[in-house]
C-alpha cells in the first residue's frame, strides 16, 4: 500500500514538473526574442548605428532630435573641433524603424484608448474587425467549395483525375497576380479582397483535403462495406465522420494562411482594414504604431488558432494524435 | 516409411469424430467455391494469387484457412467477403452468386477496424443502422451482443480507451449483430499475445455454440486451426491452390487440455509437412546472403554459456 502510495506521488510529481517545464519552455519561446529587443533597444552599445542629436552646436543643418549616422555626426564632431566651434551633444540611437518595447506597448494601449488624429481615420480596431470580416468571408467562401470538392476527390478517383490536374496547376499561379482582375470584375471594395483570399485559400485547399480523405484507414472503409454500408452512406457516415479530426487540423493551417493573403488582398482596389492602418502609420513614420498593428495580428490569429486547438481536443475526445500537441 | 506412417494417423477419427463429420455433411451447403480464381496485374507483371479453388462449406462448420505467406489466403477471404473481385469460376452463398460485398457476410479484420469516432455501442449499432433497423431497435441488438462478448459495461467507451481483444470482441460483436450467414475472420487474434489469444480462442467456441453462425477463419497460427477448426484448407504457394482440406480428428468439445493430444500432435505434424518445407526453402534464398561474421568483443574469460 505504502509502496503504492508513494509511487503514485512521484508519479504524480514528475508528472507536474514535466508540465511546468513544458510552461517555462512555451514562456521561454516568447521571451527569447522580446529580450534580444530588449537589449538591442535599451542596452546603447548593442547596434545603435545612429546619433539623437540633443544640441545642434555649431553644426548648421543639426536639429535637435534629428537623427543622423555615426559617422557623419562623427565627422561633423572632428570639423567642429577643428574650427573651434561650439560641438553638437548626441545620444546613440536606433533607426526610427526600430522602436523600443515600451514605446511599441504604449502605442498598442493609445491605440484603443486614443481618437486617430484625423477624424475620418478608422480606430485601430475598426480596422482589425474589417479585416477580420474579409478573412471570414474569404476563408467561408472558399471552405464552402473546397471541402466537399476535396472529400469528393479524395473518395472517387474519377473525380480526382477530372480536376485535380488543373488545380495542381492554377495554385501556382499567385493569388495577387489576380488583384487587377479581381478589381476590374468585383468593383474596389471588399469583394475583390474577399476574392483573392478564396483564390489564394481555395486550391490548396482542395488539394490537402483530397489527401486527407485519402489517408483514412481503408479497412475502416471495407469493414463499413461488409457491414452493408450504401455509396452515399459511406460518404457520410465514414469517411466524413473518419477524416474529421484531420479536416479540422487542415482548416486550421488554412486559416493561417488565409491570414497570409489578408495583406496582399486588402492593397487592392481601395486599400483597407489593418493593412491601410499600417501603410498609413508607416507613411507618418509612427512605427510604433506600425509594430502594435501587427502584433495584434499575430495575437489574433495565434489566439484564434489556440482556441480552435481546444475546442478541437473538446470536439473529437476519439482523436489521440490531437494529444501530442 | 516412418514419414508415410505418420503422415497417415491424422486420418484416423473416432467413432465420435466420424459421426460428427457425417451430421455435419447432412448439413446445407452455405458457401462453396467452385474453380475460383483471382489474378491481378502487379508491377511484376500478372499475378495469380488463386487458382482453381474448391470447397463446400456446411452450416454451423468452422473451417480454417492455413498456408505459407504468399498463398492467398487474406485474397480468399477478401474474395469471399466481396471485397475483392474473382476473376474466374464462382462462389455461392445460399446456391447464390456472390458479386460485391453485403452484410450476409461479416468480417472481423486483424486491424482494429472499429470506428474510432463511435463509441462501443455505437460501433455496434452502425450495422443495424445501415440496414434500415430504428435507432431503438438497433441499440437493443447491439446492448445484446455486447453482452454476449462481456462487454456490455463499457458501452459508452471510445475504441481507443480498450485493450487489443477488447477490441476484437466489439468487432465480432459488430460482425454478428447482423446476423450474417457466415463470419469471415483475417487472422483476427494475430496481433493479440498469447494469453489473449487463448482466451478468445475460447470464447469463439463458445458463441458459435450458441448462434447459428459458420466461420471461415484465417490463421498462420497452426495450434490455432486445430484448436478451432472442423476442418482445415491447406493451401500452397504461388499460386495460391488448394493442398488438402483436413478433417480436424481432434473431439468436440474442444479445451486446452487437447493441445498435446495424439489426435492434435498428427494433424500438426501434418500440417507442418505441408506447409513448412516448401516456405523454408523459398526464403532461404534471401536469407542465404546475410552470413553473419561474428567477432568477439568481450574478454575471453566472460563467458555467458
Amino acid at each position: 500500500m505504502f509502496g503504492t502510495g508513494m509511487s503514485n506521488v512521484s508519479g504524480w510529481l514528475s508528472k507536474s514538473l514535466m508540465a511546468r517545464r513544458h510552461a517555462l519552455q512555451v514562456l521561454g519561446s516568447f521571451l527569447l526574442p522580446l529580450l534580444i529587443w530588449c537589449a538591442v533597444s535599451y542596452l546603447p552599445f548593442i547596434w545603435h548605428p545612429k546619433m539623437l542629436v540633443e544640441v545642434p552646436g555649431g553644426v548648421d543643418y543639426f536639429r535637435a532630435g534629428m537623427l543622423v549616422d555615426k559617422s557623419v555626426f562623427q565627422d561633423e564632431l572632428t570639423s567642429m573641433q577643428a574650427q573651434n566651434l561650439e560641438l553638437p551633444q548626441g545620444k546613440p540611437a536606433n533607426p526610427i524603424y526600430l522602436p523600443a518595447p515600451h514605446e511599441v506597448a504604449k502605442a498598442f494601449y493609445t491605440a484603443f484608448t486614443k481618437a486617430p488624429e484625423q477624424k475620418d481615420l478608422p480606430w485601430l480596431h475598426e480596422s482589425l474587425w474589417h479585416s477580420v470580416t474579409i478573412i471570414f468571408w474569404g476563408f467561408l467562401i472558399s471552405s464552402l467549395i473546397g471541402v466537399p470538392l476535396g472529400i469528393l476527390s479524395g473518395t472517387y478517383s474519377s473525380m480526382a483525375r477530372l480536376n485535380e490536374p488543373f488545380i495542381e496547376f492554377f495554385r501556382y499561379l499567385p493569388a495577387p497576380a489576380f488583384g487587377a482582375l479581381a478589381v476590374a470584375v468585383l468593383g474596389i471594395y471588399d469583394a475583390p479582397k474577399i476574392s483573392i483570399i478564396v483564390i489564394g485559400t481555395l486550391f490548396q485547399q482542395i488539394l490537402i483535403i483530397a489527401n486527407t480523405t485519402r489517408k483514412l484507414d481503408p479497412t475502416i472503409v471495407e469493414a463499413a462495406l461488409t457491414l452493408g454500408t450504401g455509396r452515399l452512406r459511406m460518404l457520410s457516415r465514414v469517411v466524413v465522420p473518419g477524416i474529421l479530426p484531420d479536416l479540422y487540423r487542415d482548416q486550421r493551417i488554412l486559416l493561417g494562411w488565409a491570414w497570409t493573403y489578408l495583406i496582399v488582398a486588402e492593397l487592392i482596389g481601395t486599400s483597407s482594414g489593418i493593412t491601410w492602418f499600417i501603410t498609413q502609420q508607416a507613411r507618418y513614420q509612427h512605427f510604433d504604431n506600425v509594430y502594435a498593428a501587427i502584433m495584434m495580428i499575430g495575437i489574433i490569429g495565434f489566439g484564434m488558432d489556440i482556441l480552435l486547438g481546444k475546442l478541437g481536443r473538446r470536439l473529437f475526445p476519439w482523436d489521440r494524435s490531437q494529444k501530442k500537441e | 516409411m516412418t514419414i508415410d506412417t505418420g503422415n497417415k494417423t491424422y486420418l484416423q477419427q473416432s467413432d465420435a469424430v466420424r459421426a460428427r463429420f457425417d451430421k455435419i455433411r447432412q448439413r446445407e451447403v452455405i458457401l462453396e467455391a467452385r474453380h475460383l480464381g483471382k489474378k491481378y496485374i502487379s508491377a511484376q507483371g500478372e499475378v495469380e494469387a488463386l487458382r482453381d479453388i474448391n470447397f463446400e462449406i456446411h452450416r454451423r462448420e468452422i473451417v480454417c484457412v492455413v498456408g505459407p505467406s504468399g498463398c492467398g489466403k487474406s485474397t480468399l477471404v477478401r474474395t469471399l467477403a466481396g471485397l475483392e473481385k474473382h476473376s474466374s469460376g464462382e462462389m455461392l452463398l445460399d446456391g447464390k452468386p456472390v458479386t460485391g460485398p453485403g452484410q450476409d457476410r461479416g468480417m472481423v479484420f486483424q486491424g482494429y477496424s472499429l470506428f474510432p469516432w463511435l463509441t462501443v455501442k455505437k460501433n455496434v449499432m452502425f450495422g443495424p443502422e445501415m440496414n434500415g433497423a430504428s435507432h431503438d431497435m438497433a441499440e437493443r441488438d447491439a446492448l445484446l451482443w455486447l453482452e454476449l462478448v462481456g462487454l456490455d459495461k463499457f458501452a459508452n467507451a471510445y475504441p481507443h480507451q480498450l485493450s487489443g481483444g477488447m477490441r476484437q470482441r466489439v468487432a465480432i460483436a459488430r460482425a454478428l449483430v447482423n446476423q450474417p450467414r457466415i463470419l469471415l475472420m483475417d487472422e483476427p487474434f494475430g496481433a493479440l499475445d498469447a494469453q489473449t489469444r487463448i482466451k478468445m480462442q475460447t470464447n469463439l467456441l463458445d458463441i458459435w455454440r450458441n448462434v447459428d453462425i459458420t466461420i471461415v477463419f484465417i490463421t498462420h497460427d497452426l495450434d490455432e486451426a486445430i484448436f478451432l477448426a472442423d476442418r482445415i484448407l491447406v493451401l500452397k504457394a504461388h499460386p495460391g491452390e488448394v493442398q488438402e482440406m483436413i478433417e480436424v480428428p481432434v473431439p468436440r468439445p474442444r479445451s486446452t487440455a487437447q493441445f498435446g493430444g495424439p489426435e492434435f500432435r498428427a494433424t500438426k505434424q501434418r500440417l507442418e509437412e505441408l506447409i513448412h518445407p516448401p516456405v523454408q526453402h523459398e526464403e532461404n534464398e534471401d536469407e542465404k546472403a546475410i552470413k553473419p561474421h561474428l567477432l568477439r568483443f568481450t574478454h575471453v574469460t566472460d563467458n555467458v554459456e
